[in-house]
């Protein structure tokens, strides 16, 4: 049983013009010692976009080349830590994070297990989201994490807001077991 | 002078011209570990009327850290007559892209991308 929230889209990976993968185990080492490989991930999957937009004689080749490289290491490093503060450590689910690159978009899809709880307290934030107007909602939250010591949510807000992605999430059991799907595109 | 430092990033406190420079890369896990930061910073904010801080080389900043400055902002704009400057870069998207969030936080901060 799958249960869609926002805009999700299952691609294929011969859809993209070049497409990767990168799967962990989320209960392999404790979070601290892992916390090092999101960035780690983050940064190669955005250094290894630059390939396919080379710097050439024309200035804006060497900006887009930054911007994308800049917006695929800030998506996909929190979409990673995310998936480790929020996954269900205890479960058999691999986090994974596969980035599709199409003609005029960027694909971010990663999944992690979850367990129920997890899957409801992230149900009521993907319902506040869609509920409010971002942009409000982004300065809600900078205020409150001034006052509770908590930054939860901003990721996604950022991306939205600043990086103008659109988000979406799928939810599945099979056999018991939890899984969460969350998909960002942005337009390049 | 004042310095945070370990292998990704440097903050630097510069108490007598009240400039706080951050370099580097800052992907801290969550607000709690950013807390030492935060300290240092609201330092700065009751050690001066006034400080500059100068992003120009922080490369990367995840959203703990977009939340830090934001605290931090907060902080600033609750301290009466606090001049805050704000001095980061086109070349680095990020902050063409976050750092006015900060302005609208606390509209007489002054903003500038070099």
């Amino acid at each position: 049983m799958s249960e869609v929230f926002g805009s999700f889209t299952v691609i294929l990976p011969e859809q993209g013009t070049e497409h990767m993968c990168l799967s962990f185990k989320p209960s392999s080492v404790p979070i601290k010692q892992r916390w090092r490989n999101n960035g780690l991930s983050a940064d190669f999957l955005g250094d290894y976009l630059t390939t396919f937009f080379p710097k050439d004689d024309n200035p804006q080749s060497s900006k887009k080349q930054a911007v994308v490289k800049d917006a695929a290491a800030y998506i996909a490093n929190e979409l990673l830590e995310n998936a480790m503060k929020y996954s269900d450590e205890k479960g058999d689910v691999p986090n994974s994070i596969d980035l599709t690159l199409l003609e005029d978009k960027l694909v971010f899809t990663e999944i992690n297990g979850i367990t129920q709880q997890q899957e409801a307290d992230f149900k009521m934030f993907i319902e506040e989201l869609q509920n409010n107007d971002p942009d409000e909602l982004f300065m809600r939250k900078l205020e409150e994490s001034a006052m509770s010591d908590t930054s939860s949510g901003l990721g996604y807000l950022t991306m939205i807001n600043d990086y103008h992605a659109s988000l979406g999430w799928q939810f599945d059991v099979n056999d018991g077991v939890h899984k969460v799907a969350t998909q960002v595109v942005i337009s390049i | 002078m004042k310095i945070i430092e370990n292998e990704n990033y440097k903050i630097t406190y510069n108490e007598e011209d009240a400039v706080v420079s951050f370099e580097g890369t800052l992907r801290l896990g969550g607000m709690g570990e950013y807390a030492p930061i935060v300290e240092y910073l609201e330092q700065a904010i009751n050690d001066s009327d006034k400080l500059t801080l100068i992003l120009k080389k922080l490369e990367f900043l995840n959203s703990s850290g977009i939340a830090m400055l934001s605290k931090f902002v907060i902080s600033a704009r609750n301290k009466e007559g606090f001049e805050l400057s704000v001095i980061g870069s086109n070349e680095t998207p990020w902050q063409g892209k976050s750092l006015n969030n900060l302005k609208r936080l606390m509209p007489s901060l002054t903003l500038n991308l070099e």
